[in-house]
């Protein structure tokens, strides 16, 4: 099992390589959408590098649950509910949901993601 | 000009790879305007060759039935340039291959000379993405035209190493959607 200062110079690496970044902007609390710049397109090629530089797999709504945010069940109005913020929760283990819990609109789960989010999703995939 | 950038396929392995040709040629209008006086071919319609020979190695994999659009080019280099006369021979192999999308790797040669490399990602949009855009972008009967055009069913295996049949897609489905 890395370290985590290794998993975090991996995913630095894969985050640099996959949106063109300089190694200072991956910072632990950079956002991958709202300070990164990653499109939706770029989830792919992080997931491919992460993939590689780990040796696992990474299975589709496993980084991003979008099945949950997609679900009538789960959202009302644009926003999570209750029901889907435990789905949310049980899901992302890796994730500091804590800031989006406050305002649970869809759009911004994804805008919240953190590198230091990444870092611990690795984490978690390696100790399963 | 029509929107074809591979000749042929010489080798369809699905699931896998696949390695196509183009044939470069001093009547194709491009070669002419790219670089005024000195025609070459430009690298962007090698990328596009590529991405059009991993698209379909992609779109196998989903059965040619779901539409799959190249999203990224996360890497393209280039070594050399390609003049009149040359035949680019493009390798795309698969490098992964998720629900919603798969990553290739291209390369293109001119000969033994390698002349570019790209790392592609696609993006697979589903069988819903035309009735969610308003509009089909790729009738069936297209791509089936498409497909016989390049030869993918005259040289094409399964991963099995068993040749590829055209009728085990649904390629003649929905004749007037475009």
């Amino acid at each position: 099992m890395p370290t985590e200062d290794e998993i975090f110079d991996k995913v630095r690496e894969a985050l640099m390589d996959a949106l063109g970044v300089d190694d200072d902007e991956v910072v632990p609390t950079a956002t991958l959408q709202g300070d990164l710049d990653a499109e939706s397109i770029d989830f792919l090629d992080i997931v491919f590098r992460l993939e590689k530089a780990f040796d696992i797999k990474i299975e589709r709504g496993e980084l991003f649950p979008e099945d949950i945010l997609t679900n009538a069940d789960y959202v009302n109005d644009g926003k999570v509910n209750e029901e889907g913020i435990v789905k949310l929760r049980e899901r992302m283990p890796f994730a500091d949901l804590t800031k989006f819990e406050s305002e649970p609109l869809v759009q911004n789960l994804g805008q919240q993601l953190t590198v230091k989010d990444m870092c611990n999703f690795v984490a978690h995939k390696l100790a399963a | 000009m029509r929107w074809f950038w591979i000749d042929r396929f010489t080798e369809f392995v699905c699931g896998s790879h696949a390695v196509a040709v183009k044939g470069v040629s001093l009547s194709e209008d491009h070669m002419h305007e790219h670089m005024v006086g000195y025609p070459i071919m430009p690298n962007s319609l090698v990328t596009e060759g590529l991405a059009q020979a991993g698209g379909l190695l992609v779109s196998e994999k989903y059965g040619f039935s779901e539409l799959v659009v190249l999203g990224k080019i996360a890497k393209a280099t280039f070594h050399t340039r390609v003049r009149n006369g040359d035949t680019l021979t493009y390798r795309v192999q698969v490098e992964s291959v998720r629900g919603d999308g798969a990553a290739v790797s291209a390369t293109a040669h001119v000969g033994d000379q390698l002349h570019a490399e790209a790392l592609l990602f696609y993006a697979r949009l589903g069988e819903d993405s035309g009735e969610l855009s308003g509009a089909k972008l790729f009738s069936p009967r297209d791509l089936q035209h498409w497909l016989s055009l390049v030869g993918v069913f005259e040289i094409g295996v399964r991963e099995d190493g068993t040749p590829m049949k055209e009728s085990d897609y649904p390629l003649q489905e929905c004749p007037s959607t475009m």
